[in-house]
């Protein structure tokens, strides 16, 4: 038996790993020069990246802020710089940006767009938070400050002050007292919003909102009589003739009787991204239940709402959105009775509207797909009619499967309302670039409105797009 | 145009549903209060909207002129922006009332597309611009060059025209537009930029080593650009005519903009009486009120006013008067007579 003369009664305190295995060495080496191939690409990429910053840099460096035309731009780079120097003109930038964001909207009434921004927050907040009080009351809050700080800038005048503080606080009580009942102010949103923007009297706008009070009634009313698909339709009839027949006497009726209204503001006076967020979001927000109905309608088998729908979104999907831009502006004009001014914007809304529904029904229409037929069935079994196990079972795991498809069909979508440009609306990218280049103090201008315009539609496309990816986080159900 | 095509067919179409419409535009404009304007998405100097969102340029006040003599007040006007593939179906289906938009008078947009161009105020030609250091003086000597060209315009033809007659090549560098052409040009691209010989001043004023390049002298197509209104509207048609006829009358009288009060207080000439409706009843005769006339010169100034204000020398477009100027001073702008 042989007796230890030495047993470490401590832990070796552990030893710094080799150099090339630890911190920036290892991370270099793996993922930059991990083999010959790799190391060549890595060099190629910094000369590359080198090359660009060192060709952009001084455009940047020497940006103007302040010039009058694009000339005085060039003398203050040549002057600051040196001869033969480049240098950004951020002073058109300075100059024009409210033509890029506003259109030709008046000045006087900026707050109007303004307000129907802010408030387009707090009405989107229900629909993607929904119930939940802590993310609403922070758009809130923030729909509050940018509405108080824009609100401020743009000279509001005091009745718009007034308007935004008490829906915001009564918005606010709402919030925390019953969540689930802010979708009342998602649902009068639309009509809000339009009458900010258009301006006019108020009871267009809410005569217009009553054909939807007339539908819902008449498919309470009906629905314990007739069952669900018949009064919806009856339901669809009569506010149709709501619209078609009693909507404009009444609101002129009632505007005689309680005048009240905004100064009225053109169509043809929109721009920038006025236009392209007005039609953008509209588009978007009637476009996804339209593709909805259609991708169950394709599915469905009764032999006419199938065919109508097949139809319907093959030949949408057959069509380039700029054949569908042209048909708006110019030969619907033909169709109409003469005299008729069936405004320019609308046009163009609904083609867009329509043009996306037939490819969001395609992309519903996949994820419909993608559920196994035990979900139906199951449907089935629990003894639910059409609409219920539609409602409850089988949209809720559809949609959510196609969320990625369905936000990049938003996202393209907001990016082709640059094509109305071609229809001579004054888009952002093109139409406003345009007008502003034909000023010939600007003449000659070519990277700085194509950055300003792409960095702006960068921001809300990528808002988009991370919040499609939190919503799929959030409902993850699974353990893939 | 290659869209010429699907348009006449669309006009051909639809001139059933055009007839009813017809004779009917002045009707219209003066029920309506407005007159809409068909105007350019925004060309320097000729039609585009300032800082301030108001329309300004060449074509601009034609409008204004037409407006200033049905309505009486020249900013009762709508502008209508329209593409150049837009303008034309704009017009046939009625959304416009009148297009001044630097539009070339051919033959086939004459007759197939049932328009009427009423008069030229602008005539133009297509021209080359070259970098002072490629040492060429005219276009013949342009052998082998790369050419920047907007794409779908009457000008890619005249080009190809134009180099095939001489028996010299040429290599197309095609761009979409016109600040797309001066950058490719000034990157050097191409050789030589070929547009309009107004377009080509207008960019070679903002460039910013304007010196290094010239216009060369030859230009290779007529251009005649004038106002459009629709095809078998003639009394509407006469109308914008003769409001064009009095500006031009008016610069060869000598009537302005700022003596047309004075002038017609103290005019002892018989034409420019009747030009400002002082004797004889020439705006009655196409339904317009005896002021008209006046009023459109009130508004704009006479033709040589709105040129030197919006394109001439003195501007940064600095374009010469050329073969606009009036007939009495060696140019092509002739007006019948007054009566």
């Amino acid at each position: 038996m042989t007796k230890a003369s030495y047993v470490r009664d401590q832990m070796l305190p552990p030893q710094a790993p080799p150099v090339s295995e630890a911190g920036v060495v290892k991370w270099l080496r793996e993922n930059l020069f991990s083999g010959w191939f790799n190391t060549i690409l890595t060099l190629v990429g910094v000369v590359v990246i080198y090359w660009l910053v060192a060709s952009a840099l001084p455009w940047w460096l020497n940006s103007v802020w302040n010039a009058e035309s694009l000339g005085q731009c060039r003398e203050i780079v040549a002057a600051t710089a040196g001869e033969g120097a480049t240098g950004a003109c951020w002073a058109m930038i300075r100059e024009r940006w409210h033509q890029f964001i506003f259109g030709f909207y008046p000045p006087d009434l900026w707050w109007r767009p303004i307000m129907a921004f802010g408030l387009l927050f707090v009405a989107l907040a229900p629909v993607l938070f929904s119930g939940q009080r802590r993310n609403l009351t922070a758009i809130l809050g923030a729909a509050f400050a940018f509405l108080l700080v824009t609100l401020y800038l743009a000279g509001a005048p005091m009745a718009a002050w007034v308007l935004v503080l008490a829906l915001i606080l009564g918005l606010a009580g709402l919030a925390q007292a019953m969540p689930g009942k802010l979708l009342w102010f998602t649902a009068i949103y639309p009509a809000l919003c339009f009458w900010l923007l258009w301006g006019g009297s108020i009871w267009s706008p809410v005569a217009a909102m009553l054909g939807f009070v007339v539908m819902g009634v008449a498919y309470v009313a009906l629905v314990g009589r007739m069952g669900p698909t018949a009064s919806a339709i009856a339901g669809v009839v009569l506010a149709a003739l709501w619209w078609l027949i009693l909507d404009v006497p009444v609101a002129n009726a009632i505007q005689s009787a309680i005048p009240f209204g905004l100064q009225p503001v053109a169509s043809d006076q929109f721009g920038g991204f006025l236009l392209a967020i007005t039609i953008g979001v509209t588009a978007i927000t009637f476009s996804l239940p339209i593709g909805i109905l259609l991708a169950l309608g394709r599915q469905s088998d009764m032999l006419i709402v199938k065919t109508l729908c097949v139809g319907f979104i093959e030949f949408i999907r057959g069509v380039p959105l700029i054949t569908l831009l042209f048909t708006a502006s110019l030969l619907l004009q033909y169709f109409l009775p003469p005299g008729t001014n069936f405004d320019i914007i609308l046009r163009v809304i609904i083609l867009v509207t329509l043009f996306a529904a037939a490819y969001l029904a395609e992309v519903i229409r996949g994820g419909l797909a993608a559920l196994p037929r035990g979900q139906y069935e199951a449907a089935d079994a629990l003894g639910l009619d059409y609409w219920r196990a539609q409602r409850l079972i089988i949209l809720p795991q559809a949609l959510k499967i196609s969320i990625p498809a369905i936000v990049s069909t938003f996202i393209g979508l907001f990016k082709d309302t640059t094509l109305v440009a071609f229809v001579g609306l004054m888009d952002p990218l093109k139409g406003v670039t345009q007008i502003v280049r034909a000023d010939i103090d600007w003449k000659g201008i070519y990277w700085e409105p194509y950055i300003f315009v792409g960095v702006i539609f960068f921001v809300i496309c990528f808002g988009m797009s991370r919040y499609s990816m939190y919503l799929e986080r959030k409902l993850k159900t699974d353990h893939r | 145009m290659k869209k010429s095509v699907f348009l006449g067919v669309v006009a051909a179409t639809t001139m059933v549903a055009g007839a009813a419409a017809a004779q009917a535009t002045l009707e219209a404009v003066k029920a309506r209060g407005e007159l809409i304007c068909g105007s350019n998405t925004g060309l320097t100097g000729f039609g585009a909207p300032d800082a301030s969102g108001n329309w300004t340029g060449f074509d601009v006040d034609l409008c204004r002129a037409v407006a200033a003599a049905v309505l009486g007040d020249a900013t009762k006007v709508k502008f209508v922006p329209t593409t150049g593939e837009t303008r034309f179906t704009a017009l046939q289906s009625g959304e416009v009332d009148l297009l001044v938009r630097n539009s070339t008078w051919t033959l086939s947009r004459d007759t197939e597309l049932a328009l009427d161009f009423v008069a030229v105020n602008y005539y133009d030609g297509q021209g080359f611009m070259v970098k002072k250091d490629l040492g060429v003086s005219s276009a013949k000597e342009l052998d082998g060059a790369t050419v920047c060209i907007q794409t779908g315009t009457t000008t890619e033809l005249n080009l190809a025209d134009f180099f095939k007659q001489n028996n010299i090549s040429y290599q197309p560098v095609t761009v979409a537009d016109d600040s797309e052409a001066q950058r490719q040009y000034l990157a050097g691209a191409c050789d030589a930029y070929t547009t309009d010989a107004s377009g080509l001043a207008a960019s070679r004023a903002t460039m910013p080593d304007a010196e290094n390049h010239v216009i060369l002298p030859e230009i290779i197509s007529k251009e005649p650009l004038g106002p459009v209104v629709r095809h078998g509207d003639s009394n509407w048609g006469d109308i914008v005519r003769w409001t064009y006829f009095a500006l031009l009358i008016a610069e060869e009288k000598g009537v302005t903009k700022a003596n047309v009060n004075e002038v017609a207080a103290s005019t002892t000439d018989e034409e420019v009486k009747r030009l400002l409706g002082l004797s004889g009843d020439m705006g009655a005769k196409i339904g317009l009120p005896n002021e008209a006339f006046k009023n459109a010169i009130a508004a704009v100034g006479n033709y040589g006013e709105i040129f030197a204000a919006n394109i001439g020398e003195g501007t940064t477009i600095n374009l010469a008067r050329g073969l606009n100027a009036l007939w009495t001073q060696g140019g092509l702008q002739y007006a019948p007579p007054f009566r």
